[in-house]
């Protein structure tokens, strides 16, 4: 079956041989169907598809951000209304309070003024009644004071000087002068 | 495997111990079957190209079943491979829509090449099926076709050949000399440099491979003693060659399909 062969001369070197262009052309067919039908279309189509898969991806990412973000904005104005409503109940209690001890205290000054008053009335009429008292009791003391002094001979200016120091001293010592010395 | 083991065979035969140096015989073994029909002829790197493409369809098939909006392991190193080709060759040379649309055509040329190329680095296939012209010249026509059709598409026939023959601003006695010169350029040595360069890359490729592990294989049994020793280094020199044609062999699928991308692009924006 082997037969002699050998490289050709000159320019033969590049005609090829019918048989050898035949097999080529083979060849190559069966590997460019492969390659045109096969493998190009599933590269593109994979490459493809992956970038839409991609670019879904990040659309959905930045949807869900977006989404985050929106939330976010909700609770903090929440958050925001709940601060503002405590604060105002702490300032509605504030005022509250205030007003309830504005209150009491208006209250018990009233009271305090009325106690005051009634305190004042009391000492009044009790200086009223000693005041009357002691006018009455000065008024005897007076009297007898002077029947002393008229009973005493008024002659002896010495002895008037006396009953008058006695009438003060027992005035001073709270005791009333009784008519011990009365003649 | 089976076909292949007879000439394996006679190779090491002959090989016993001596130094084969590489040629061009290489690349055109006796056939071995369909002997001497015009069509159908079989011989090792017609066997070498099939299995290639066998592989290559079926990891590029399995590559495709792994893809993944949430890709594996798998999944992930395929779609790099076509991602390289998508962004790094199209997407930086014709801008993201034109990218899409050329990706066919730009990931066959890129995985053609590349597989036909690392059979050359490959256990017992050992050589690379690009280093034959009828692939890297087949390869290089679809491109023509690619970059014209695109021009075609873009500006008319008459606008893009006149944009790409005539191209405007000097006065227009230069055209005698510089459309002959843009014809060649673009339609005659954009074809052949592709061809050229891919199939002398491979070509030299192997050379170097052959020739190296020929040389160890020579220097352990057939030399003297005293240059036994030296069998290591021209075998660590041909590990070292191996990894690097298989870094050519990326680099060259990897030039002749930014190179394809560089010729539509220059072809959609002529004015």
């Amino acid at each position: 079956m082997i037969t002699a062969a050998g490289a050709p001369a000159g320019i033969g070197l590049f005609i090829p041989p019918l048989y050898d262009i035949v097999l080529s052309v083979a060849c190559l067919a069966v590997i460019a169907f492969v390659v045109v039908k096969k493998v190009v279309p599933t590269y593109l189509t994979v490459l493809d598809e992956r970038t839409a898969k991609i670019e879904g991806g990040l659309r959905k990412a930045a949807e869900a951000e977006a989404q985050i973000a929106e939330e976010r904005a909700l609770a903090a104005a929440q958050l925001e209304q709940a601060a503002a409503d405590a604060a105002r109940a702490k300032q509605e209690a504030r005022q509250d309070a205030e007003a309830i001890v504005a209150d009491a205290r208006r209250k018990a000054s009233a009271e305090a003024e009325r106690l005051l008053a009634a305190a004042q009335a009391q000492i009044a009429a009790d200086t009223k009644a000693a005041e009357v008292a002691l006018r009455a009791d000065i008024g005897s003391l007076a009297t007898e004071l002077a029947e002393r002094i008229v009973g005493e001979a008024l002659t002896d200016s010495a002895l008037a000087g006396r009953v008058v120091d006695r009438f003060l001293d027992e005035l001073s010592s709270g005791v009333a002068p009784t008519g011990g010395e009365r003649p | 495997m089976l076909v292949v083991a007879p000439a394996l065979a006679a190779r090491l035969a002959t090989s016993e111990g001596g130094f084969e140096a590489p040629s061009l015989d290489d690349f055109f073994p006796p056939a071995f079957a369909f002997n001497g029909s015009n069509f159908f002829e079989l011989n090792r790197l017609s066997l070498v190209r099939i299995i290639a493409t066998v592989l290559l369809v079926l990891v590029l098939w399995l590559g495709a079943r792994a893809m993944r909006v949430v890709p594996g392991r798998g999944g992930n190193l395929f779609e790099m491979a076509v991602g390289f080709v998508h962004n790094s060759i199209a997407g930086d040379v014709l801008g993201p829509k034109a990218s899409r649309r050329y990706l066919p055509l730009l990931a066959t040329i890129f995985f053609t090449v590349l597989a036909m190329n690392i059979t050359g680095v490959v256990p017992l296939l050992n050589i690379a099926s690009t280093s034959l012209v009828s692939m890297p010249l087949l390869l290089a026509l679809v491109a023509f076709i690619a970059f014209i059709a695109a021009g075609i598409k873009e500006h008319g026939v008459k606008g893009y050949f006149a944009s790409a023959l005539f191209p405007k601003g000097p006065p227009k006695l230069i055209y005698i000399i510089l459309t002959p010169i843009e014809f060649l350029s673009t339609f005659v040595l954009r074809p052949a440099t592709l061809t050229i360069r891919l199939m002398a890359n491979m070509i030299s490729g192997h050379f170097l491979l052959v020739a190296f592990f020929s040389m160890t294989n020579y220097l352990l049994i057939g030399a003297a003693w005293t240059l036994k020793g030296v069998s290591v280094l021209s075998f660590g020199a041909a590990l070292a060659f191996t990894a690097f044609e298989i870094f050519v062999a990326v680099l060259q699928a990897y030039i002749f399909t930014l190179l394809t991308s560089v010729y539509i692009s220059l072809a959609r924006e002529s004015h």
